[in-house]
């Protein structure tokens, strides 16, 4: 049966809602859509089919009152004037046309808001609006109402600034450009002209306006290769930038003794065509993905602002402000901020972001919960017993193992350009010598010829536009590598190690399943009716099981809740028990002794019936894509937060040649990185969530793996979303050929070198002939570049939306 | 011959003028966001119900 798609979010439906001839997933989307229809707002649905996001797990309007803070606006506001705030949000729901067009127009919904500007690849709106008429509270409630809850984080809007556009090698780029294409132009007369006595008075002229151009493409746009090669030099090694940096002074400065010595034009053209495509080639290697975020910490993470108890009264301030020994205020659904005691009944912690582990964990008053939990269930207080910067999950960050930071510098790119710089200055030194013993006029011409052709030039304009095609490709199959050396690392990977929950396995799809003896129909009525009171997340995930297989309720004539264990409840002749083991084993019912999984336990009428077991969900093709990593000869180790339960199963996924191991916690799965680390191996670590992020820091390359919106990616190197990972295999054997294209467009690049050669060693190279071989070469070298990565792409299978 | 003189500097002034005009969209920002605008222009001022009854 197929079920009908909801207007709004494209969702299945399990029960219809209807209104206006339109079916409707849930409650919450009906009111989206309904206050989108009465504010004329109905082209969302136009643009787009079934744009919106679900509303599911509707929201808390309280959850934003720390926003009426003064000190908490000081920090989100940019700009302040006495009818209009500034205010930028990160939305990572952003995805379509209808978002964008929505998000414009939501002066139409409030008319507090002035203005609203999105910038799609960056997921921010930039909303201004007048303080009086709408409070940013109310701003934000608004977005989350329609689907885009803002991400509001500790330190969140830091973060903001720094993905600023690098606007100075825009600047570098069109100024280099401007002054490349005139000197050519001013060049052509001279190239075109049998005789140059022709251009008469004409011919300084542009010569020296010629000069007057090169100097700000010498000085400003190929300044980064003269800092970089100073920087290098000073730390006693030979970077890239080096040769080309000579390359550009010895031909910047043949060419003003010539002109000075009226001995010719120069080769100011060329030497602004090399810096032109360099800084290209550059520009296009350092597309980022703007919308995500590889460097963050737990400030990302974190909320900004808290809520927490002052005389009885619940106050909101700045979470750094937070001091010991204050109680706080959390509700359903919000991050414990630092360690705690729990101070109320209730506390219900998933804590599948600190250890890995999927189901909630009930924590009874007096106990200890630790940062980074996620209160499922009702209002609880805690008294803060550690600053923020000091709980368990913060100090991963202060880990010493971390600080020895990655050397991404030593490209391979980098030992090439020496021997390159080796081989250059043997060349140019005995072609001098040659012609010291045949013509000492040649010596100069032939030697600064040789530097000026061989400059390599070519193969750094392969290696960054090879790079920048490639991350295109990884990013369309959606790998999005943080920067060009994370493919290099790639390439020297021989040992992958992956997290269990959330990387191997879905973390939203954990399915149910019942174990024991088969329940009749009146008893799953009954089972229903009990859950679907409950808040507990292990409750409601029973009764969406048995709505899916159309259960209907009960009425309900008793029920007790025992807290932490279950609950005991009577409908009609059926006494029932549901919770823990414990709860069984209070009312003292019989257990096999075999069963020790965790779930939820069924007892009726004082007989042990069975449990409700959570399942992980591996996600589609993982097998294949162990077997082909096995295949290309990776070596792959399984580190897991979670419990055992699971060995048997991911044993027969892996093969029983892969070490697992259990029970991990982060600082296990950092050390363990260090330890193959110290065995000499190159790791890739595959993990989502803060229980890796230390392992993601530490290994080689640390992929994060993302399903929901990019919502909680620690640091790392890369983040493949989620229905992706089946694809690992093939997208590390693409990142491998990267190499191999370099190599095949370095050899091409040599040829040319070796024709530039053949005329410069003889003193023969005119400007005429470094001008046509300069753009041939680059142009050549860029589209082969596109070209064979395309081919590979292809080949692979690299998926191309 | 000193009309091309006068037409050489003519001409890269202009080109002088594209650059300057250049410099000043990725000053004012006009370089920050390549992609929004294209799905911007797409959006109609308002969609009357004559519209909906067309399609």
């Amino acid at each position: 049966m197929t079920k009908p798609h909801c207007y709004h979010c494209g969702a299945d439906c399990d029960e219809v809602i209807t209104l206006q001839e339109k079916v409707f997933c849930c409650e919450g989307c009906k009111m989206v859509f309904q206050l989108l229809d009465e504010n004329g707002l109905c082209q969302y649905y136009d643009l787009t089919n079934m744009p919106g996001v679900s509303a599911k797990g509707s929201f808390l309007s309280s959850k934003y009152d720390y926003l009426d803070n003064q000190a908490i606006q000081d920090q989100l506001v940019q700009f302040k004037s006495e009818g209009q705030h500034h205010v930028v949000f990160y939305l990572p729901q952003i995805h379509c046309v209808s978002c964008v067009w929505l998000l414009e127009n939501l002066h139409k919904i409030n008319p507090g808001i002035i203005q609203s500007q999105t910038q799609f690849e960056k997921k921010e709106v930039k909303v201004i609006y007048h303080p009086q008429k709408i409070s940013l509270k109310e701003l934000v409630q608004l977005l989350a109402f329609v689907g885009y809850e803002p991400m509001i984080h500790l330190g969140g809007n830091e973060w903001l600034q720094k993905k600023k556009v690098n606007k100075q090698q825009l600047y570098k780029i069109g100024i280099a450009g401007f002054c490349f294409s005139n000197i050519m132009m001013l060049s052509f007369p001279e190239y075109f002209s049998n005789d140059i006595r022709e251009l008469g008075n004409l011919r300084p002229f542009f010569i020296y306006l010629n000069l007057l151009l090169s100097l700000p493409v010498l000085f400003f746009s190929a300044s980064g290769f003269f800092i970089s090669a100073y920087t290098g030099l000073r730390q006693k090694w030979l970077n890239i930038d080096a040769p080309i940096a000579l390359a550009i002074m010895v031909t910047f400065g043949r060419s003003v003794y010539e002109i000075i010595t009226q001995t010719g034009s120069g080769y100011l053209d060329s030497m602004s065509g090399i810096v032109f495509f360099m800084l290209i080639g550059r520009w296009f290697q350092d597309k980022s993905y703007d919308s995500f975020s590889f460097d963050r910490d737990y400030t990302s993470f974190f909320p900004l602002g808290v809520c927490f108890l002052k005389e009885g009264q619940e106050m909101n301030k700045p979470l750094s402000d937070l001091q010991k020994g204050e109680i706080v205020i959390i509700r359903n659904g919000e991050m414990i901020p630092a360690d705690a005691i729990v101070q109320t009944e209730g506390a219900l912690m998933d804590y599948s972001f600190v250890s890995g582990e999927n189901a909630p964990i009930e924590i009874l008053k007096g106990n200890v919960v630790y940062a980074g939990g996620i209160q499922k269930g009702r209002l609880i207080q805690l008294e803060v017993v550690k600053p923020v910067g000091q709980s368990y999950i913060t100090e991963l960050w202060n880990n010493p193992l971390l600080n020895n930071k990655k050397n991404i510098e030593k490209s391979f790119v980098h030992p090439w350009s020496q021997y390159f710089t080796i081989v250059l200055f043997t060349i140019a030194l005995s072609c001098g010598i040659y012609w010291y013993f045949v013509n000492p006029h040649h010596i100069l011409p032939a030697v600064t010829a040789v530097l000026i052709v061989a400059c390599p030039c070519s193969l750094l304009l392969t290696v960054t536009f090879t790079y920048g095609n490639v991350l295109r490709w990884l990013g369309k199959s959606k790998l999005y590598c943080k920067n060009a050396s994370v493919i290099e690392a790639m390439d020297s990977i021989d040992t992958i190690v992956f997290d269990k929950t959330g990387t191997l396995t879905n973390h939203d799809s954990a399915q149910l399943e019942y174990v024991g003896k088969a329940l009749s129909n009146a008893e799953l009525i009954a089972i229903k009716s009990i859950t679907k009171e409950s808040l507990h997340p292990l409750s409601q995930f029973i009764t969406q099981h048995l709505n899916q297989q159309h259960i209907g309720v009960t009425k309900v004539e008793h029920i007790e809740n025992k807290v932490g264990l279950g609950t005991y409840a009577k409908a009609g002749d059926l006494e029932i028990l549901i919770g823990s083991r414990k709860l069984l084993q209070l009312y003292n019912i019989g257990l096999e002794e075999a069963i020790q999984t965790s779930g939820v336990y069924i007892a009726i009428n004082g007989i042990y019936k069975g449990l409700y077991k959570m399942n992980h969900q591996y996600r589609k093709g993982m097998g294949e894509m162990i077997e082909a990593l096995q295949v290309m000869g990776y070596e792959l180790h399984l580190l897991s937060g979670d419990h055992s339960n699971e060995k048997e199963n991911l044993q027969r996924i892996l093969g029983s040649a892969v070490p697992l191991l259990f029970e991990q916690n982060p600082e296990d799965k950092l050390n363990y990185i260090q330890f193959l680390q110290n065995q000499g191996k190159k790791v890739m670590m595959v993990g989502d969530g803060l229980n890796d992020a230390g392992a993601l820091q530490k290994s080689d390359v640390g992929i994060a793996v993302t399903d929901q919106s990019h919502l909680f990616t620690p640091a790392s190197d890369g983040i493949l979303e989620g229905e992706q990972v089946s694809q690992l295999s093939h997208l590390l054997l693409f990142a491998k050929k990267a190499k191999r294209i370099i190599v095949l467009i370095f050899i091409l690049s040599i040829m040319y070198n070796m024709v530039g050669m053949y005329f410069a060693t003889r003193a023969q190279l005119s400007p005429m002939l470094a001008a046509i071989l300069m753009p041939i070469s680059s142009i050549s070298i860029v589209s082969l570049s596109a070209l064979l990565s395309f081919l590979y792409a292809r080949g692979l299978r690299i998926k191309h939306d | 011959m000193s009309v091309i003189l006068l037409l050489i500097v003519v001409s890269v002034m202009v080109a002088a003028g594209f650059l300057l005009a250049f410099l000043w969209s990725v000053k004012t920002g006009q370089m920050d966001d390549d992609y929004t605008p294209s799905i911007r222009m797409l959006f109609d001022d308002e969609l009357t119900h004559k519209d909906k009854k067309i399609k």
